[in-house]
């Protein structure tokens, strides 16, 4: 070992700190020339802890469905009242869908409209959150040979929720359509005007680059677009909603507070996020 | 120098146990604030639960380097910033600067503060967890090219007052017994 006197040994205890504060500057600069190497770091501890966190998830989620059943008991009379109202309704609404259904069905056929491909489709388990503070994002347990890309499309029951940003070994991450980065083509479902949701870190996106003349009404809904062939046309995202400060925002219909188990589309997209460019397909809908 | 050849003195031979048991209460501090890190990831369906992970490791820093700073050196307190970025996903380098200046703050006021009572080192605390989290809201502003709204950095700032006194308890309980390596 190194001998060194008493001094001299103190003066290098004194001086780490400094220079580790100098090094940190070193590492922002780096992560800032080359964010590969903090994307694989970050993908190589997440795959290291998404079991231990998997592992955990279920003891937490039977502590948490426990207390929300002894809550949910105090109120069951008039809970089931209001299900019966709602299942009465939906009933109707039921109807009418399969009679719009069958119309759709018979009118393709008319048509010869080319089917759309059926997506394939994974799901999987919300095992973190992957944002922080100032991100949002969440990181899925995925098991081994996924297949998973990035690109591909993460749905909740509900509605839409993001897009794959990372893919480990055995995680997957995924950008929330809430994200201060998110950007998304849509369609509002009355006037299909186009649109392009942004993301701005907080519960509602916000709708903006409509065209002229066209106004997003209170509570229309919006669906995603097929421009840019990033997205399949049609999945529901949404409904519009005006803040206080009269800016157009969408109210999510996923619910992207609580995401517990999702679903991963593969609809063979490669419009933004492919790094090469995608082979040549035939197009759809033409004669 | 060894943690052995500063005190002369009679003391039980230096067998493999005691030896484990001496890096066990020298690692605790380092080892107890990184596994508090790992706790906070866990999905414990807390809303805004990722301004635990900033808060845990600014109390953390801060009580360790004031009460036994031997155990939780310069490079450590590196290692816990470069965690802190990577499972909080801030830009790299942000956890780690905030932290080594809340320890270097920290080194800086230990002689005067550790002679009055818990309620200074809160006090101060306070305003150093105010300055850390605006040092995070600044610096990863500045980094990814983005105005960011404020409120996360005051809710970081808050969370970390309010958690302080929860963490110090044990930890000052530890501090006197099984983090000191002389019980050894």
């Amino acid at each position: 070992m190194l001998r060194l006197s008493i001094q001299a040994r103190q003066a290098l205890a004194r001086l780490t700190l400094p220079v580790l504060i100098v090094a940190s500057f070193g590492i922002m600069l780096l992560g800032k020339a080359d964010t590969l190497i903090a994307e694989r770091a970050r993908i190589a501890l997440g795959d290291g802890l998404a079991p231990i966190y998997a592992a955990l998830a279920s003891p937490l989620e039977r502590i948490h469905a426990t207390i929300t059943e002894t809550v949910a008991l105090w109120d069951m009379r008039e809970e089931n009242a209001r299900l019966r109202d709602e299942n009465e309704k939906l009933r109707r609404w039921q109807s009418i869908a399969l009679a719009l259904d069958a119309e759709n069905q018979r009118l393709k056929a008319s048509l010869h409209w080319i089917p759309d491909p059926d997506a394939s489709f994974i799901t999987a388990r919300v095992v973190a959150d992957a944002g922080g503070v100032y991100a949002r994002a969440v990181l899925l347990s995925v098991g081994p040979n996924h297949g998973i890309r990035k690109g591909e499309i993460a749905v909740d029951e509900r509605g839409l929720i993001g897009r794959i940003t990372e893919v480990g070994s055995r995680t997957a991450r995924v950008l929330l359509i809430t994200d201060l980065n998110s950007r998304i083509p849509v369609m509002m479902e009355t006037s299909r005007a186009h649109a392009i949701l942004v993301g701005t870190n907080g519960p509602r996106p916000r709708l903006q680059y409509w065209p002229e003349g066209i106004v997003p009404q209170e509570g229309e809904r919006i669906v995603t677009s097929a421009e840019a062939n990033a997205f399949p046309a049609n999945l529901p995202i949404g409904t519009v909603h005006y803040s206080a400060s009269g800016a157009a925002e969408v109210e999510p219909a996923a619910m992207l507070q609580k995401l517990e188990v999702v679903r991963i589309f593969d609809y063979g997209l490669n419009g933004v996020t492919a790094p090469e460019p995608a082979p040549a397909r035939p197009t759809p809908g033409r004669h | 120098m060894a943690a052995i050849d500063r005190r002369p003195g009679i003391r039980p031979r230096a067998s493999v146990g005691r030896r484990l048991d001496v890096i066990a209460r020298i690692g605790f501090p380092v080892g107890m604030t990184i596994l508090l890190m790992l706790l906070t990831q866990a999905p414990l369906d807390i809303p805004e639960q990722a301004a635990l992970l900033p808060a845990v490791a600014l109390c953390c820093v801060w009580f360790w380097s004031l009460f036994r700073p031997s155990n939780i050196p310069p490079l450590a307190v590196f290692l816990i910033g470069l965690c802190m970025d990577l499972l909080g996903y801030l830009p790299v380098g942000v956890g780690i600067f905030t932290l080594l200046a809340v320890q270097a703050l920290a080194l800086g006021v230990r002689r005067s503060l550790s002679r009055r009572g818990f309620f200074w080192i809160w006090g101060v605390f306070g305003g150093v967890a105010a300055a850390a989290s605006l040092s995070i809201w600044l610096l990863t502003m500045l980094l990814t090219f983005h105005l960011l709204a404020p409120y996360p950095a005051i809710f970081i700032a808050a969370l970390s007052i309010a958690i302080f006194p929860i963490l110090a308890v044990p930890f000052a309980a530890a501090h006197r017994s099984v983090a000191d390596p002389d019980q050894a």
